[in-house]
């Protein structure tokens, strides 16, 4: 009932740790820890180095099996509610710390603390990083309902929509079927636009989609427009962000197919190696140095939703070369059963 | 029926475009006498056609490939008799604006046929947008420089002009397979182009592209010439202009 009243409906959740940019996040933070107690604790400048060698040896072991564990359970945590999976977490790192404690105490030539002291010490670290992610969590909420309305503006372009319908109704009169296709496919479009894209979609919907685009580019552009789809080895189920390839196929109409009178090929080559997805977009493109302030715009705002989504472990590349534009994005293959 | 039907031509690059605009003047021909006199994908093509089939107004697409609408009117003026014209878009934040502010006439795509009606009825009698006023609409320089020779409008590729030099009234542009006289001052088109040409003397822009070296002048003391690209003549350098050679040297 409580999270009813949060303002922004943000419900509190553990961090995904088998994402890269979080478990970054974690060796970053705790190893910073380490370090400031290493400096806390040594009176000389010259010292530091030694106490940081000394506090390693305990934290390290302790930081690495943690990570290992944490990704192993992360399925089971994340499908917990909010408290007892900070219970759990907790609840783990003490166990861990314990375990370490009976198994290196053997290894280790230095004295140790007693048992409670290293778990006060791991209970403080523990908690202050889940306040971390919670914070950090509910900062990027707001951007995350906000990318959906970045979404909505940078992608209808109007010039888009009125010449689409001006196609439409060109063929009402002659091609009576052909509209009502068109019609059918401007009203999917539309529909994805609309809808509230915080959530991610399988591969196949967004290329069905980008399809039903083309379509309607193909019937305004006719033979200037062509296409070449390389997807055979697309992973289908593949989880993406929606609209993230489709505005960038609209860039490479505006600036690439629009400008030229003679015909120009689009051409998309979707594919996975290992656990990644890559998508590959090129365009014609000719150096003029007019209209790219539009261009930039939809590329930082795909930019934007991946991180949001995937942290570190997706990437968006362009590359112009003499007379083509390319784009190269790169996302973690995340399943569309496993879903998170 | 006692005037002569309006002829029209339709300019658009988009082929259900021109259909549609086709059946939308159909609609209109009822109210109004008019005759569609031909259909053009680009402002090269239109221009083409109206030095053989005169028409009385052109209805303009403005985002088109290679030359821009607004473009296109600006080297339609120079026909013998200028038609009207009349801009179409789906959408062109900038050019609106600035069509409002000059009472230019301009259509929305999708156009509905009572709003041609009108702006077909007004155009007879309009006046056409003076070569300033385009000009301002204009946001980049020309793909064409235009020169009429005997009531024809020929388009010179601004990227085949070698040089261009003033000469009492008229700008030179010569170009490797011959030489065009332009109605513009030499300083409107160094504006105009200031990346592409660079002044090398009072009277003379050279394409930076296109030139070869430079070579002190045989005859007087310290004097430079340019060497060009596709021309054979040397074209000399005033003093003030000889800074130029450093810039190029690096």
């Amino acid at each position: 009932m409580a999270s009813i009243v949060n303002q922004n409906a943000y419900s509190s959740a553990l961090p995904n740790f088998r994402n890269l940019g979080i478990l970054l996040r974690i060796l970053l933070i705790v190893n910073l820890a380490a370090f400031a107690a290493a400096v806390v604790k040594s009176p000389a400048l010259r010292g530091i180095w030694n106490e940081l060698l000394e506090i390693s040896a305990v934290v390290e072991p302790l930081l690495i099996l943690s990570l290992i564990v944490l990704m192993a359970l992360n399925g089971v945590l994340s499908r917990l509610p909010y408290y007892l999976g900070i219970t759990g977490v907790i609840a783990l790192e003490l166990a861990l710390s314990a375990l370490l404690y009976v198994a290196g105490r053997p290894l280790l030539a230095a004295e140790l603390a007693p048992l409670e002291r290293y778990w006060l010490l791991v209970f403080i670290v523990t908690v202050m990083l889940l306040v971390y992610f919670d914070l950090r969590g509910r900062a990027l909420s707001p951007a995350l309902s906000e990318a959906r309305l970045q979404a909505l503006q940078a992608r209808i372009r109007p010039h888009f929509l009125f010449n689409s319908i001006n196609a439409v109704l060109s063929l009402i009169r002659q091609d009576p079927k052909r509209a009502e296709v068109a019609l059918e496919d401007m009203s999917d479009l539309f529909r994805v636009l609309m809808a509230d894209n915080r959530e991610l979609t399988p591969l196949a919907r967004e290329v069905e989609l980008c399809r039903q685009y083309l379509d309607l580019e193909q019937l305004r552009l006719g033979e200037r427009l062509k296409v070449e789809w390389h997807i055979d080895k697309m992973p289908r189920d593949a989880l993406v962000p929606p609209l993230v390839l489709q505005p960038l196929l609209e860039n490479a109409v505006y600036h690439g197919i629009e400008p030229r009178s003679e015909p120009g090929v689009i051409s998309i080559d979707i594919y996975s190696v290992r656990e990644q997805v890559h998508a590959v977009l090129r365009n014609p493109y000719r150096h003029d140095g007019s209209h790219h302030a539009g261009n930039k715009m939809a590329l930082g705002n795909i930019r934007e939703r991946l991180q949001l989504h995937f942290d570190a472990e997706a990437s968006l590349a362009t590359k112009v070369s003499d007379d083509a534009y390319q784009v190269h994005i790169v996302i973690p293959y995340v399943k569309a059963e496993s879903a998170a | 029926m006692s005037e002569a039907p309006l002829r029209i031509l339709i300019v658009d690059d988009e082929a259900p475009a021109r259909s549609r605009m086709r059946d939308l003047l159909a609609d209109c021909a009822q109210a109004l006498p008019l005759a569609v006199a031909g259909e053009a994908a680009g402002g090269r093509a239109a221009l083409e056609l109206l030095s053989s089939r005169p028409a009385d107004v052109v209805l303009l697409d403005i985002r088109m490939p290679e030359m821009d609408g607004i473009e296109a009117a600006q080297h339609l003026q120079k026909l013998e008799h200028p038609p009207a014209v009349i801009f179409t878009t789906a959408y062109d934040a900038y050019a609106i604006q600035a069509f409002e502010v000059h009472a230019v006439d301009y259509l929305l795509k999708p156009i509905r046929a009572a709003r041609l009606r009108e702006a077909l009825a007004r155009a007879r009698t309009a006046k056409p947008p003076g070569p300033g006023v385009l000009r301002e609409l204009q946001p980049r320089a020309r793909a064409f420089l235009s020169a009429q020779e005997r009531g024809k409008v020929h388009l010179v590729p601004i990227g085949d002009v070698v040089y261009l030099k003033a000469e009492l009234k008229y700008v030179t542009a010569h170009t490797a397979q011959r030489d065009y006289l332009i109605e513009e001052s030499l300083t409107a088109l160094e504006q105009e182009y200031a990346g592409r040409f660079v002044r090398v003397h009072r009277n003379c822009l050279v394409a930076r592209a296109a030139v070869r070296g430079f070579e002190r002048a045989a005859g007087e003391e310290g004097q430079w010439v340019v060497l060009l690209e596709g021309c054979n003549e040397k074209i000399a350098m005033s003093r003030r202009q000889q800074y130029i050679v450093r810039e190029f040297s690096r």
